[in-house]
């Protein structure tokens, strides 16, 4: 959305739900509250890191961006394998969603229908606020046209900088999530990432309602490729994205590129 | 992502006094850390010939370097072929897999190209993981004996290391031809200005083509060497990380300077063992990014290039 590809947006989820897993150990914090305090506490570290190093790279080539986006993400890694350890440590559901539900055609567990729903909820509000508010709007001319956006009296840095924290408060609300379905470990971030970028390279940029259907069409790939194929699962994914490549270079959601 | 060019007596000296720190190196550490540093070297000088001269940053170049190792391993481990088979096996594996990743993947440039070279990266990866018949997984290739160069034994470490070194020399040379070559001037003219370059009728997308092919089949050749080197190609010559620690060297050394990304290796391999040896022990992100950052965010040029903005600054 932004033009701006944070390459630390896997350890920003990564932080998410660590977060989550030091505040429930040392704070006795509830898995619900820090589905709220841990994007808050995750966005913060975000935006300062925006504000005093990211801000100086923009209007420079967006390479320049991911290269350091790159150095903060082992910076960071590294820094939690040195507090935490590099192995997993398990972060367990709340009691009330640790049971199973029957959904009609098998039981499931609750929590995994819990996390689907929230999941829904909240890329809604995401695409309403973007495409369907006034603040919204404002977020798409600053990028449409961040010097135009700017001549109607709009600060544009600012809108810049709490986008920016928006969407790492998403990836660490998606870390929390995440959190008791998998082993909250330094490395979690890296495997998301590269799915992530796939995933956008398919999507197409700056479509948020592109990006949402291609995450969940390809999680749906993913898993009939994981039953039908089980050795192909984990390339499934970069497999359709040479597919989209070749066919529609600019993304199926994605307008072509006019200036070359 | 314009550099001043390293071009006539400046160039030549520095080319000689890299040369020079080559011949000596093994002498002063371990040889086969220096295997791995001129390796490296011949790794970065591929990736700068895509970034520096095609404009286009490989995020996925891990890709060629440990394919090609996979190639030369299996070469040796199970055909028993001689050296140069070996090498030319991994050098024309990464020529065959550049064509076609470079195929799909130079419609697109910038970010997209790095997401793209990044994620078909990760395919190799997983294939070399998955098929452990093949590849061996997670213990890799071992390679028990380097066999013979043309019936020189190359078994101990410092005949190997002034072989690869040869070998390194001449592919930084055809680095430097190609750069110097109407298809670089080509090349340069479209990182100017491409739709100018396209409106002279240059077909642009084939001449980035041209330079990914080049450029994977130098870092097949680096692979190669490294692999059969070490004795033993892994998973970490396919994975990311590997991708990102050499265009951390690349630019850290300077983006095209074409000997910036030799020094860039070798100042990175050097901080990385020095690093290890602290109480930060593995973890040797921590300073290797935090030196990245400040490169990116503070000398962008590398140590090659500002060192050379510096010079160009004093002449004037």
């Amino acid at each position: 959305m932004l033009r701006v590809v944070n390459f630390a947006h896997g350890v920003m989820y990564m932080l998410g739900a660590f977060a989550a897993y030091y505040g429930a150990q040392l704070l006795g914090l509830p898995f619900f509250a820090a589905l709220i305090v841990g994007p808050i506490v995750v966005a913060i570290f975000g935006v300062i890191l925006e504000f005093s190093l990211l801000r100086r790279l923009y209007g420079l080539d967006p390479i320049y961006n991911l290269l350091l986006t790159f150095a903060i993400t082992l910076v960071v890694v590294d820094l939690v394998r040195l507090v935490a350890g590099a192995l997993g440590s398990p972060y367990s559901a709340p009691d009330q969603l640790s049971g199973v539900v029957d959904l009609g055609f098998g039981p499931y567990p609750s929590y995994r229908v819990f996390a689907i729903v929230a999941s829904l909820v909240v890329c809604a509000i995401v695409w309403y606020v973007i495409e369907r508010t006034p603040v919204g709007s404002r977020i798409r001319a600053a990028t449409e046209n961040p010097i135009l956006t700017r001549a109607f009296g709009i600060n544009v840095p600012l809108l810049v900088t709490l986008t920016f924290g928006c969407g790492v408060a998403l990836a660490a609300f998606a870390g929390v999530l995440a959190a008791p379905m998998t082993n909250v470990e330094p490395g979690m971030g890296e495997k998301i990432i590269i799915n992530t970028f796939a995933i956008v390279v398919i999507g197409g940029m700056g479509s948020i309602a592109g990006s949402i259907l291609t995450g969940f069409v390809l999680g749906i790939v993913q898993v009939l490729a994981a039953l039908l194929f089980a050795q192909l699962s984990d390339t499934a994914i970069f497999i359709m994205m040479v597919i989209v490549l070749l066919f529609r270079p600019w993304g199926l959601f994605g307008k072509p590129e006019t200036a070359v | 992502m314009t550099t001043a060019q390293l071009g006539g007596r400046r160039g030549l000296i520095l080319a000689g006094v890299l040369l020079a720190a080559g011949m000596v190196l093994p002498w002063i550490v371990y040889p086969v850390f220096a295997l791995d540093l001129i390796c490296f070297g011949l790794f970065a000088v591929s990736l700068d010939l895509l970034l520096g001269f095609a404009g286009l940053l490989s995020f996925g170049h891990a890709l060629f370097w440990g394919g090609a190792g996979y190639a030369a391993a299996l070469a040796i481990a199970h055909y028993h072929a001689p050296f140069v088979l070996a090498v030319a096996a991994g050098v024309v594996y990464a020529l065959i897999l550049a064509a076609v990743v470079g195929f799909v993947s130079v419609r697109r440039q910038g970010i997209y190209f790095a997401m793209i070279t990044l994620a078909i990266a990760q395919i190799q990866f997983f294939f070399a993981f998955q098929f452990i018949n093949l590849t061996g997984g997670e213990n890799g290739i071992q390679i028990t004996n380097r066999g013979w160069f043309f019936g020189y034994p190359i078994e101990n470490d410092i005949p190997y290391y002034y072989l690869t070194l040869a070998i390194v020399a001449l592919g930084v040379w055809f680095a430097v031809r190609v750069v110097r070559s109407p298809f670089g001037v080509v090349l340069g003219a479209m990182r100017e200005n491409e739709r100018r370059a396209i409106s002279l009728g240059y077909d642009t997308n084939r001449f980035k083509l041209g330079m990914f092919v080049m450029s994977g089949a130098l870092a097949g050749l680096a692979g190669s060497l490294f692999a059969i080197g070490n004795r033993l190609c892994g998973l970490d010559a396919v994975a990311w990380q590997t991708s990102g620690k050499v265009v951390m060297m690349t630019v850290l050394g300077g983006i095209g300077t074409i000997f910036g990304p030799i020094i860039g290796a070798g100042f990175f391999e050097s901080l990385e063992y020095f690093v290890s040896k602290t109480a930060i022990g593995d973890k040797t992100n921590i300073v290797l990014g935090t030196v990245f950052a400040i490169v990116i965010l503070g000398a962008r040029r590398g140590i090659v290039g500002e060192i050379l903005a510096f010079a160009v600054r004093r002449e004037r």
